[in-house]
């Protein structure tokens, strides 16, 4: 297993769909590659950050609804 | 997102379908029915008031023009969040005047032994710790909003909204590894963008 095979399985890995015996290939090219370690990290944790800053705001209350937005949308609906 | 009441999906569906038959009923309702939740969720991405209003209005005429896309694989909750943050990053990419990214200068290049031609330094602080500050969260929506749209549809409707690659597959009319494909260019593309603005400073 390369660096270019071990990229291949990371979003798998990630989601653990892998197959045991490439998660096994995987795990042991990590054990052995620490820029692959270093670049799993980073792939994990970009993807949390990714959805951190893109959720924000689903658990606020709803704002007020402004009228004159509803309006705005429904004209331009109309074109 | 959250629980849905009983009957929901019955009342959900018929909404959409009156939609897709260009019902203006069915369209005012929905725009009252989910302006406050969108609204609230704009004002968390982009700067201003104004700003926050237009990425609403570009959202529901954003979904007008795509709901006969929409397969139902995502509740209609869902799916107008998607819409709406996909409308905010736009607002902050033309504010910031940042164009959008050519997906292969982003990923990972190897040498001709499969090993990685780059050595990856470990960022300046761990990854949460950097998100406690509203700059960092603001400049990680920022580089989303960089790149390219299919790419951060895939991001969105995968890592976002949990959305699963058949469903996601359904409704972009591609196939399951396609999504796959995109998805894993998708954040490979974004950690690049990252790794610029979180690596050590060179002591």
């Amino acid at each position: 297993v390369t660096c270019r095979d071990c990229d291949a399985f990371l979003a798998d890995y990630l989601s653990d769909e892998l197959p045991a015996d490439q998660r096994q290939r995987f795990e042991r090219h990590l054990g052995l590659c620490r820029n692959c370690r270093e670049y799993l990290t980073q792939y994990a944790d970009t993807v949390r950050a990714g959805r951190s800053v893109c959720t924000e705001g689903t658990a606020d209350p709803p704002a007020e609804v402004p009228e004159e937005l509803v309006r705005a949308i429904l004209a331009a609906r109309k074109g | 997102m959250g629980t849905v009441p009983e009957g929901a999906d019955d009342e959900e569906a018929a909404l959409l379908a009156r939609l897709k038959a260009g019902d203006d009923e069915a369209f005012e309702h929905i725009v009252r029915t989910y302006t406050g939740r969108l609204l609230a969720v704009a004002r968390r991405i982009v700067p201003t008031e104004d700003d926050a209003r237009d990425a609403v209005q570009d959202a529901f005429l954003s979904a007008v023009r795509s709901v006969d896309r929409f397969e139902g694989g995502a509740r209609l909750s869902t799916w107008l969040h998607r819409i709406v943050v996909n409308a905010s990053l736009m607002k902050l990419r033309t504010r910031r005047r940042k164009p959008e990214q050519s997906i292969e200068a982003l990923l990972p290049a190897f040498l001709d032994d499969g090993h990685h031609a780059e050595t990856f330094s470990s960022w300046a602080e761990p990854v949460d710790q950097a998100l406690e500050r509203a700059e960092t969260r603001d400049l990680v929506r920022q580089r989303i909003a960089e790149l390219p749209e299919a790419y951060r549809t895939v991001l969105l409707m995968r890592d976002i909204e949990e959305m699963d690659t058949g469903d996601t597959a359904r409704e972009l009319g591609i196939s399951p590894n396609a999504v796959k494909i995109r998805l894993h260019r998708a954040r490979q593309a974004l950690r690049s963008l990252l790794a610029r603005d979180f690596r050590k400073e060179p002591s």
